[in-house]
């Protein structure tokens, strides 16, 4: 019995049973006891974290599943994610009364997508992870179904992603064509000694396909709309682990299938990277609404992890797996500050609505300030770290007018994540605070600990863990 | 004339380009660009069907397979949502889906 634990396959069958057995579980004991459905995807997601972390290395499916270092800390990431992303969720729904069972079953399916899409090892596993993801993910951004922006965000959200399944399915047509084959293994002996035309075509169409995923400008379009419609605990989910297996999927793509051909894809990705520094740090000054903010602040992250891949190094993947590790964290925390501030039962979502927090809620106030210094970079925060170690890796790989766009892009950014700290300690309140229902905040008071003192601590593990990670390319 | 690959290709890449066009240029119906949608993956199933046949490979027709299977879950979600969509405007126009500016 203990052995079926440790098949390489084991977390992804954990929770796809769970995931399906719960379904029905939930359609019969109905809405009134989703917090238990709840509960039981947390113990299932924690379940799979502890599996996909212990669990026996080794490839299924004639090279379709690749369980390696570099999926199992991935995975370990997402289960964790997934699972907070339940929790704050469910909080949020039962405060408005509007409790649904098919919420964690969701989550889990999303959770589900993204482990394929860490371990793919063929353009097919590629494709069917990202598109269980993202239907998955699609439905959530719509979940609030009488809110007219819910529905609008999730409407813009299918469009446009279905889109972007579109053009990367193209571009795998197109590299199947040219090389021969599904495979990353054998794509990559067929671009070994460089890619011919039709396959660098092929791969810029997947590129595109993955950066709309990642949400990298110039492919970001969707990305402030969904924000700003969805529900705050599902965007707090789609900022977080989603992110981390597109990129992860990107670097396996880039650096499993596509080796021979890494000079032209290199430069595509610097590109993507640089033009995300310029839409991320410039878009944000005009936003009014914080969910629109974080999303431009998360376009110009995303431009830092996609930066440590186009170094093309074993440390670039290291950089990248670190920043997005650290990353989910403050930005998981930033938003559970949101959904935890209420005024006379309105989500105060607006930058203006922050004025005087300092006196209405002092210790909501001080998370926020540590959490937006932290996503500013900000030593001795953690953002600061994060961008620390993909700075380190895009100058050693030669790459420094491109590290060097990203400083100036993090200095300007820093503009908006001031304000937000001006107006909650500077600026004299709107109005007095009514009751409100908010919840307690104490995921976010972990993330603004996370960030700093605890670290410290988290890099002395994370460090070796993503080295080891980012080695299972046997990249230098 | 004989059919041959480049005849498939250019077909699949005139159905990519209509379905791309189709969704961004289209500012009257929602359902115009689900079916914009289909078209695209359609376009795809016939460049993986074609390359399939040249290289005498099967491994393109079996995702051919997987994308027709995808496509229809895609059109279920897709008509869900917009069905919401719907219930809370009375009208499925893109140019209403603006909310949101951008």
């Amino acid at each position: 019995m203990l052995e079926l634990f440790n098949h390489p396959a084991a977390p992804e069958a954990i929770i796809a049973i769970a995931a399906l057995v719960l379904l029905p579980v939930g359609a019969f004991v109905g809405n009134a006891r989703a917090a238990l459905i709840s509960f039981l995807g947390i113990l299932v997601l924690v379940a799979a974290a502890i599996v996909a972390g212990s669990n026996q290395l080794g490839v299924l499916f004639n090279g379709a599943f690749v369980h390696d270092d570099f999926a199992a800390f991935a995975k370990v990431a997402i289960f964790l994610a997934s699972a907070v992303a339940i929790y704050l969720g469910h909080g949020w729904l039962a405060r408005r009364d509007d409790e649904k069972f098919e919420f964690p079953v969701l989550i889990m399916l999303a959770a589900l997508g993204m482990s394929m899409m860490v371990s793919a090892g063929d353009l097919i596993s590629l494709y069917i992870g990202v598109e269980l993801q993202s239907l998955a993910l699609y439905v959530l951004a719509a979940f609030r179904r009488d809110e007219a922006k819910a529905s609008e965000a999730g409407l813009k959200y299918f469009v446009l992603g279905a889109l972007s399944s579109g053009i990367l399915l193209y571009g795998v047509s197109l590299i199947y064509g040219f090389t021969g084959s599904l495979q990353f293994a054998d794509i990559s002996a067929a671009v070994a000694g460089g890619a011919g035309t039709g396959a660098v075509f092929g791969l810029v169409f997947l590129i595109c396909g993955l950066a709309f995923k990642v949400s990298a400008a110039p492919f970001h379009m969707w990305t402030p709309d969904v924000y700003e419609g969805a529900p705050t605990p599902m965007v707090a989910f789609f900022a977080a682990a989603p992110k981390l297996a597109a990129m992860v999927l990107f670097a396996r793509a880039m650096d499993a299938g596509f080796l021979g051909a890494q000079a032209q894809w290199s430069q595509v990705l610097m590109v993507i990277a640089a033009i995300s520094f310029v839409v991320g740090a410039v878009g944000g000054l005009v936003q009014k609404n914080i969910k629109r903010l974080l999303a431009y602040s998360s376009i110009a992250n995303i431009g830092y992890a996609i930066l440590g891949i186009a170094a093309g190094t074993q440390m670039g993947l290291q950089a990248m797996l670190v920043f997005m590790v650290l990353y989910m964290v403050d930005v998981t925390a930033f938003f559970a500050v949101i959904m935890a501030l209420q005024r006379n039962g309105q989500e105060m979502d607006t930058i203006e609505s922050l004025r005087g927090l300092k006196r209405e809620k002092p210790g909501k106030a001080i998370v926020l300030t540590i959490l937006s210094l932290s996503v500013l970079g900000m030593p001795p925060f953690s953002g600061f770290w994060a961008k620390y170690y993909v700075f380190k890796a895009a100058i050693g790989a030669g790459l420094w007018p491109i590290a060097v766009a990203g400083l100036v892009a993090s200095v300007v950014a820093a503009f908006y994540y001031l304000r937000i700290i001006k107006v909650m300690w500077f600026d004299e309140p709107v109005s007095p605070a009514g009751p409100s229902r908010a919840g307690p905040s104490w995921v976010a008071m972990a993330g603004a600990a996370f960030s700093f003192p605890l670290v410290l601590v988290a890099l002395y593990w994370l460090d070796p863990l993503a080295r080891h990670a980012a080695a299972a390319f046997g990249l230098q | 004339m004989i059919i041959g690959l480049a005849h498939y290709l250019a077909v699949a890449a005139v159905l990519f380009t209509i379905g791309v066009f189709g969704i961004f240029v289209n500012r009257k119906n929602v359902i115009v660009i689900l079916m914009s949608i289909e078209l695209i993956l359609l376009a795809v199933n016939i460049n993986l069907v074609a390359f399939s046949r040249h290289l005498n490979e099967v491994s393109g027709q079996i995702l051919a397979m997987f994308v027709l299977t995808v496509a229809a879950a895609e059109a279920a979600v897709g008509l869900a949502i917009l069905v919401t969509f719907f219930r809370n405007r009375g009208d499925i126009a893109v140019d209403d889906a603006s909310v949101m500016k951008g």
